[in-house]
């Protein structure tokens, strides 16, 4: 029971997986039953990482992808919150919109590429683009099923009190569906990631993508695993910061 | 003030499914007065109060305001919720400043005007806090300040206490009767808890199920000096138990109620 509770702390428990894993790895790698260009020790990952970031590649590359994915998100953010909400709390918008969205979200986004490329090219714009249309119907869809469940009380009350049409969207809606459209929004920011890392894969100078393709041409197999770890490492702080914003400004939904 | 609901009916759904839930309903309110509408549940009494105040609109009949016909919600009627609806993200002072902001008071005047009605309710202590950190009755004591903070002409009241326990909803019907007493506002409460009813109103209409209409209306002229010995005198006993007899009357048993569905089904029932 003590060992129990001893155990029962938010990072402990998660450090040791990812201790453990890295450990396992070491040993597989130590042992030398796989071939290592097909599996580096953590040693040799971390030097070819250092490498990288002596050459300034893996900041460069970093941002490259960050720029992508923050660029397109902020897009998908500023689009999907007032056209969620207006679904959400309109039945003909929603009527107008929803067969359209539901279509359009089940056509995978990577599709959505040659497109891109004949339209717009092989520069930022199309990766951005991208990473906009892979995000946007989820936003979109998971804010309108936040508007769709507003307490009908919360909404008559501020109507008997005086409260008007855009009065009622700032005050009540958009306050009680914050906890939620922070939470769509950091669970979608995967898909982001994963379009840019795709859109990178496809054609791009720069980028982790971009980086984790050209080691697969040359057989990098530790380059590989700098940027999926990279990658994993940028989305767990950009989760994590999702999570703090929550915290800080919907103290009372947690 | 004077509200005036007048030969109002209410059906929901269109066509052959349509259903009949309000049938004729009649009912006067004035400057001062404490009415009840007790039913039980199907009588359709919520529905009249969400007509008062503008939530619905009546398939037929009117219902004038101060001679100006009801369209839509105001915040001259306000309203108290059953279940508990307040914002859980503002604090108990702002969730009673909640309704003076919507209509553009001036900050003095907010902040005075919170304070007084967190006085009026007990909970001056309690503002800071949030609704989840109040218990069942702070939380509509609370709510019951924001509607009365918003400055209505009439507030109504559906089944405020319904979801409080029984020891609590007692003491939160002396408050409000009190607060009555003190204030002068004009109040419409709905109930399906006949002692509730008499305790506080002057004037107690009866409704009956499907379709719902007023079937009886009594003037309830009680000396309310003491309202927990009240509850034990007799001429309030009696009456309470004669109206309860009319409310266990409307109440057909399920034994006949069933009995009429199926006599209805074989074709031989044309009544609605």
């Amino acid at each position: 029971m003590s060992l129990r509770r001893r155990l029962d702390q938010p990072w402990l428990l998660g450090l040791v997986g990812v201790l453990t894993l890295l450990l396992l790895w070491q040993v597989v790698a130590s042992l030398r039953v796989v071939d290592p260009l097909f599996l580096p020790s953590p040693a040799e990952v971390l030097g070819a990482g250092a490498e990288q970031y002596q050459e300034g590649v893996l900041v460069n590359d970093a941002l490259a992808s960050i720029g992508r994915v923050l660029g397109g998100y902020a897009l998908s953010i500023v689009v999907s919150l007032p056209l969620g909400i207006a679904m959400g709390s309109n039945r003909l918008v929603c009527q107008l919109l929803e067969p359209l969205l539901g279509l359009i979200r089940y056509m995978p986004a990577p599709a959505f590429i040659p497109l891109l490329i004949i339209y717009f090219g092989l520069g930022e714009l199309p990766k951005v683009l991208l990473i906009f249309i892979g995000t946007l119907f989820f936003n979109t869809l998971m804010i309108m099923d936040a508007v769709k469940f507003v307490p009908s009380e919360l909404l008559e009350s501020a109507l008997t009190m005086g409260g008007r049409g855009l009065q009622i969207t700032t005050r009540v809606v958009a306050p009680f569906i914050a906890p939620q459209v922070l939470d769509a929004y950091r669970i979608n920011m995967a898909a982001a990631w994963n379009l840019v890392i795709v859109a990178e894969l496809v054609a791009a100078n720069e980028g982790l993508g971009k980086r984790i393709s050209l080691a697969q041409r040359f057989l990098r197999t530790d380059e590989i695993f700098v940027g999926l770890i990279a990658i994993g490492l940028i989305g767990l702080l950009i989760d994590l910061g999702f999570r703090l914003v929550m915290r800080r400004s919907c103290r009372w939904a947690i | 003030m004077h509200l005036s609901v007048k030969g109002v009916s209410k059906s929901f759904g269109k066509g052959r499914d349509s259903k009949l839930v309000l049938d004729d309903i009649n009912l006067e309110i004035n400057s001062g007065e404490f009415v009840a509408l007790v039913g039980s549940s199907g009588s359709g009494k919520s529905t009249v109060m969400r007509l008062i105040a503008g939530l619905e609109q009546p398939s037929s009949g009117t219902i004038h305001m101060d001679d100006r016909l009801v369209r839509g919600p105001g915040p001259d009627r306000g309203m108290v919720f059953q279940k508990y609806s307040l914002y859980p993200w503002l604090s108990a002072a702002d969730n009673v400043a909640f309704g003076m902001r919507l209509q553009g008071r001036n900050k003095r005047d907010v902040k005075e005007r919170t304070a007084y009605f967190l006085e009026v309710v007990g909970l001056q202590d309690s503002a800071s806090r949030f609704p989840r950190q109040l218990s069942g009755g702070m939380q509509q004591r609370v709510a019951i300040a924001r509607a009365l903070a918003a400055d209505p002409k009439v507030v109504l009241l559906d089944e405020p206490f319904g979801a409080l326990d029984l020891q609590i909803r007692e003491s939160m019907q002396e408050f409000l009767y009190q607060l009555w007493e003190r204030s002068g506002l004009t109040a419409l409460l709905i109930t399906h808890d006949l002692e509730e009813a008499l305790l506080m109103a002057q004037r107690v209409h009866i409704m009956a199920p499907r379709p719902g209409r007023v079937v009886r209306t009594v003037a309830a002229n009680l000396d309310r000096g003491n309202l927990s010995a009240l509850r034990m005198e007799r001429s309030f006993l009696e009456l309470r138990e004669d109206l309860a007899g009319c409310l266990r009357g409307l109440d057909q048993d399920p034994a006949a109620l069933a009995a009429r569905s199926l006599a209805s089904t074989t074709g031989s029932s044309s009544s609605g």
